[in-house]
Formats: C-alpha cells, sequence, structure tokens
C-alpha cells in the first residue's frame, strides 16, 4: 500500500485519471466526492488545519508523475466549502482553512474535554487548551487557533464560559462555567 | 403498361439510372412529360412530369416516385424535329405560344408498336417540358448532339451493353496470324495507348474529352491485372506482391465514375443528382472503413474518382445535407466537436462502445490507458474518428481522460465502482479489481527490478517484498505470480 507520510493512500490515488478534473457531469461529481474525502482523512489524521492549494502534498502523486491542475485544486477545495468544511482565509485563495470537524463539533469536544477533566469551574489560558498537559492525547492537542477560538465563542454565546483578555497582551483567558 | 411500349432502364438504390459501360449523361431536365403523338387514344400511358436524362446511347424517363424508369435508346431514333421545324409550329397560333415548349422525334417501333432499333414502323415522340424555366432549345441541342454523336455505334470493341448484343468485337479486323500477327497487335496496342496518352496531356480540353478513354484504360489494365494474378496464382505466392497488386485494381478502381453529375449537364437538378451519385458511390468506401467514414476522405476519393469535374467542398456538404429528404442509405453525421462523417443509416454506436470497452479493459490500457491513435489501429479507423468515438464513450461514463505531459489518454471508468464509505474497499470482480491488480503488477515489477539491482546475488526478493508491504494479509497471494517474475 502506498503511503504519504504515515498516512495510508486508497488504492485509487494511483489511478491516473483521479488527476485529471473529468468533463462528464456524473464522473466529475464522484470525482469530486473522493477528494472531498481524502482531503478531510488526510488532515485528520496529519491534523492539518490549513492547506495551500499550491503546496499541498496530496495533490501531487510523484509514484506516477501526476499532479493536479490548479482549476482541479480550486474545484475540490471550493467543493469543501460550499459544504462548509472548509473555508477560504484570502480572496486571492492561497490559502485554506480546512473543518475536517465541524465548529459545532470542536465546540462539543471542548466541553466534553472540560468534563473529563474535572474544569467546570476553572480558568484556563487557550493556549493551555491546546497545549497543556490536560489536553495532550486528545484531539484538542494542537488545534489550530483560529478554530479554537471559533469554537470558544461559540460557547461563549450559549453561555458555557466567559472569554477575558489576560495580562500578557497575546493570550487570553477561559472561565468556564457548565 | 408503360413497359410493353419502352425498354425499362434500371436505377441504382438512390434512384439514378445505371449506366452503360462507355455511356455518359448529357442532359438533365425536370418535370417533362412523355408523350406520343400517334396515337393519342391509344394505350399508350400517361407518362407526365417526369425526370429527364439524355445520354450519350439513351434518353431515359424517371417518373417523380423514382420506382421505375424507362428507356429510349437513341440508336432507334430516325429523325429529331429541329428548331426551325418546331418554332414553326409555336408560330401557328397564340394558343401554342402559351403551351409548355415540346421536343419532338421519329422513333423506330416494331409491328406491335414497341420501340426497337430494328423496328420497320415509326412513331412521333414528344417531349413537353412543364418545367418554368425549361430551355428547349438547349435540349433540342444536347439531344441533336447525343444522337449525331452516334455512341453507341462507336463502343471501341468494348461493347456498349445490350444494344449490339456483344457481338460487335472482330468483326472488321485483320486477322491475326501467328508470331507476326502477335507482334503486330501488340504494336498496334501500344501505339493505340501511346497515342491516347500523347493526346490526353496536350491541353485541359483534350484530357477532359479524353477522359472517358482513360477510365476504360484503367478498367482494362485492372482486368488484366485480375488475370494475370489467376494465371500465375502458382508462382506468386509472394503475399508483398499479390498486395501490391490488389492495392494497384483498388487505384485503378477509384479512378472509376465515368458519367460525373456536373453543372453544365444537370443544372438546376445539379445538387439533388449529386447527392444520389454520390449515395450510390461511397457505398464501397464505407464498408471497407467499417460503416462511417471521414466527410474530408470522401470529398478526396470522390474528386479523385470524378477525374476532371471536381467539386467544391460546398457542393459536397450541400449534396450530403439533401439525403435527409431522400430514401437512401447513408447519412451526415455531426459531433459534437464538429467533425463530420458519412455513415450507414444501419451503423450502431453501441457496436463500438462494446469494442471500446473490451479495448479498455486490456491488461495493456487497464495499466497506462488509451490514445487516440491506439483505438485507430485496434479499430481500423482513422484516428480522428477513432477520438470521437473514444469521447463518446467518456460521455457515456464508460471512459474517463487523463491530461498529462505524456498526452491524452482514456481510461475505463472506475469512479463509479469506488465505493466512497470505504475508500479502501476494492472489489475484486469488478473493473476496479482488475485494474488493481495491474497496478500491483507493476509495482512488484519495480520493486523486483530495484531489488535485483541493489541487493546483492541470493538475498531473497520477498525479503524485500515484505520490507515494502509489511505484514499485509494479501502477500501470499502474490508469492507464485513472483517466482515466475523475478
Amino acid at each position: 500500500m502506498q503511503k504519504l507520510g504515515d498516512f495510508k493512500l486508497p488504492n485509487f490515488f494511483n489511478y491516473p485519471p483521479y488527476f485529471t478534473l473529468q468533463p462528464v457531469k456524473d464522473t466529475r461529481e464522484k470525482q469530486i466526492q473522493l477528494w472531498k474525502e481524502l482531503i478531510l482523512d488526510y488532515c485528520r489524521t496529519q491534523k492539518i488545519f490549513i492547506v495551500e492549494p499550491e503546496n499541498f502534498p496530496l495533490f501531487t502523486n510523484s509514484g506516477i508523475e501526476r499532479s493536479l491542475s490548479h482549476e482541479a485544486r480550486e474545484v475540490f477545495l471550493s467543493a469543501l466549502v460550499s459544504e462548509g468544511r472548509a473555508e477560504w482565509m484570502d480572496k486571492g485563495h492561497r490559502k485554506c482553512l480546512v473543518l475536517w470537524h465541524r465548529i459545532q463539533d470542536w465546540a462539543d469536544l471542548v466541553l466534553r474535554f472540560v468534563k473529563d477533566n474535572g474544569l467546570e469551574d476553572s480558568v484556563m489560558t487557550v493556549e493551555e487548551i491546546r497545549s497543556g498537559i490536560e489536553s495532550r492525547g486528545t484531539e484538542l492537542y494542537g488545534i489550530d487557533r483560529t478554530v479554537l477560538m471559533r469554537a470558544l465563542k461559540l460557547l461563549e454565546h450559549k453561555g458555557k464560559l466567559a472569554i477575558f483578555k489576560g495580562t500578557s497582551a497575546d493570550d487570553e483567558g477561559v472561565k468556564f462555567s457548565i | 403498361m408503360a413497359g410493353k411500349w419502352l425498354p425499362a432502364a434500371e436505377l441504382t438504390g438512390s434512384g439514378r439510372p445505371v449506366l452503360h459501360q462507355g455511356e455518359v449523361e448529357c442532359s438533365l431536365l425536370s418535370s417533362v412529360d412523355l408523350e406520343c403523338e400517334d396515337n393519342p387514344s391509344s394505350s399508350f400511358p400517361l407518362l407526365k412530369s417526369g425526370l429527364l436524362i439524355v445520354t450519350t446511347h439513351r434518353v431515359l424517363w424517371i417518373p417523380p416516385e423514382g420506382t421505375t424508369a424507362h428507356a429510349i435508346p437513341l440508336a432507334a431514333v430516325s429523325h429529331v424535329f429541329t428548331s426551325s421545324s418546331s418554332s414553326k409550329i409555336k408560330k401557328k397560333s397564340i394558343k401554342t405560344m402559351f403551351s409548355s415548349p415540346r421536343v419532338r422525334f421519329q422513333v423506330s417501333v416494331t409491328s406491335e408498336g414497341r420501340v426497337d432499333e430494328r423496328g420497320t414502323g415509326s412513331m412521333v415522340m414528344t417531349l413537353v417540358l412543364r418545367g418554368k424555366n425549361s430551355d428547349s432549345d438547349s435540349l433540342l441541342g444536347k439531344l441533336l448532339e447525343a444522337w449525331r454523336g452516334r455512341a453507341w455505334e462507336s463502343g471501341g470493341g468494348s461493347g456498349s451493353g445490350k444494344f449490339d448484343g456483344g457481338s460487335s468485337s472482330g468483326g472488321l479486323r485483320m486477322p491475326v496470324v501467328g508470331v507476326a500477327g502477335i507482334l503486330r497487335k501488340e504494336q498496334e496496342m501500344w501505339e493505340s495507348t501511346d497515342k491516347s496518352l500523347q493526346d490526353a496531356f496536350q491541353d485541359l480540353n483534350a484530357l477532359m474529352s479524353k477522359a472517358k478513354e482513360m477510365v476504360m484504360l484503367a478498367e482494362k489494365m485492372r482486368l488484366k491485372l485480375l488475370s494475370g494474378s489467376n494465371n500465375q496464382g502458382s508462382v506468386a505466392n509472394d503475399e508483398d506482391e499479390m498486395g501490391s497488386k490488389e492495392e494497384m485494381q483498388d487505384w485503378l478502381l477509384s479512378v472509376g465514375i465515368a458519367s460525373p453529375v456536373t453543372k453544365e449537364s444537370a443544372g438546376a437538378l445539379y445538387h439533388q443528382q449529386l447527392s444520389r451519385q454520390l449515395a450510390d458511390f461511397v457505398k464501397i468506401p464505407l464498408e471497407r472503413s467499417g460503416g462511417m467514414i471521414n466527410l474530408i476522405d470522401v470529398y478526396c476519393v470522390f474528386n479523385r474518382a470524378r477525374g476532371t469535374e471536381l467539386i467544391s467542398p460546398e457542393d459536397l456538404l450541400q449534396a450530403c445535407s439533401l439525403w435527409k429528404n431522400v430514401d437512401v442509405p447513408v447519412m451526415l453525421r455531426l459531433f459534437d466537436s464538429g467533425v463530420m462523417v458519412i455513415q450507414n443509416k444501419s451503423y450502431n454506436d453501441e457496436q463500438v462502445l462494446s469494442r471500446i470497452k473490451s479495448l479498455a479493459l486490456k491488461p495493456e490500457a487497464l495499466r497506462s490507458g488509451i490514445s487516440a491513435s491506439d483505438a485507430a489501429i485496434m479499430l481500423g479507423i482513422a484516428p480522428a474518428m477513432a477520438k470521437e468515438h473514444l469521447l463518446t464513450a467518456e460521455s457515456k461514463g464508460l471512459l474517463c481522460r487523463d491530461v498529462s505531459p505524456d498526452g491524452f489518454r482514456f481510461y475505463v471508468n472506475l469512479f463509479q465502482d469506488i465505493n466512497l464509505d470505504d475508500m479502501y474497499l476494492v472489489k475484486d470482480h469488478s473493473a476496479y479489481g482488475a485494474w488493481r491488480w495491474r497496478e500491483r503488477e507493476r509495482e512488484r515489477a519495480s520493486i523486483c527490478e530495484q531489488s535485483t539491482k541493489r541487493l546483492q546475488p541470493g538475498v531473497n526478493v520477498h525479503t524485500s517484498l515484505l520490507m515494502y508491504y509489511g505484514n499485509h494479509a494479501e502477500l501470499p497471494i502474490f508469492f507464485p505470480a513472483l517466482e515466475t517474475k523475478c
């Protein structure tokens, strides 16, 4: 089985037409579906949040010497964007934020993390949630800051916590009240 | 029944007359009535508004329905009433000025009243021109020219069909006796061939008038080749020679249209008649190319066969587009890409598609796809058309494309075989399974190659395979194949 890093690639990754944007409607729809799934799978296992379309290892297969065209890269990522599984981070579409968990799912993960660690009424910094001892081994470890802030804001909106400015300028604190 | 009075004329499948050897069309006119002047009350049938064709041998009349045609051999015509006499009739009264122009001629008939060159009696036939712009003078001129040309008499020894019953050859010739005779005959033949070649190339006009003889010459050469290959069948085992002979025959055959429809002879009926002639002509090239042929190829072949009477691409296109209105077995087809082809009406896309699919499932094609030229070779058609077929197969979801620096290739469509819920699942008895199998073979081959290069002799290739695949459950099934591979 072919691998990209420690990611196990499916068989069709060696199928040359997989790397050419198909013009026939039905075939193209299936192709887009397969690419969406593969991108999400790859990002999930590799903990990749930001994809640069022109510089994404998954879009090239050196084994069969095939690489997606610029147009195809844009089409596949845009398909994820239109489903709410990704967001373009700039107008030029040079960076794409991939949400292999939706923001709502990330918020649920934060809640479970808080409950599992008995932190219902404690205060934590955002940085602690991302890389603290408690989060080690959970999906929250190494989470993209933008994604985490969006999840926390959603929870704040629901009254589950309060975000406040910390003493140092670059970190914010979170007061849970579940 | 007109058949009782007039000999019948054969028609081709698309309603064109079947011409005798050496016969050439001179003039075509539509909406012409054929009347018999002497016995209007008799049982001579009403032949109303048909297509009239004057050839060098006959006057043909084809009814509008185009089922059975009638012919008056020019040999049976004993007199043609010239324009002065017909204009005298015109001047007789005002009434006749408004009536349709007529052309009259006298034919020999047998005692039963049947038109025949050996007949003793006579009868006056009248052609009534009902068409709007029909020019009776020009028709009369053409008729007179053809009649006075007496082409049916100078068959050149090749015979002119039914009129002389094939008994003309050898009538007036000097007897050929002994070696001297043979030599003289040979000499004569060379001289006459040489002369006709020289005459033909003197100037373009002469070439045009010699075109018919050139066609006959080609026909003769073909027959000679045919008989030659029969006689020396035991000696000429050389396949190359046979092949070149066949090719030569094809070339000579393709010279073939003795009486091309021209604007001059057909006038307003030009495109309609051209369309019918083309429909008859494309049958053989179509058969040879499997039921579909490129319009450009037809243009070349058709014009080559017409010799000097070349047609323009527009004329060809117009002739093809007229097929919609006529009952002919061929049709013009326009592909999405704009490529135009001629195909049999019975032509079936499904058949080609299933052939393409089986091509795409061949081991070689599974591994590296098929290009338009691969398909062209395997289907025996032109690459441009093979590409059209591949694109059709793609649009039906049979194939999908691979565009890379290596070129534009097609693979069998595996997308529908891939399971979205489990991307790693491959069903063995699907195209996907077959493809994966070939893919594995390729991988194994490259590993074997690397191993034999890198490893010292004696080191087991299996070890490196195990390193590559890990302890994968599928590995054992590779071993038998491996023993033979490496």
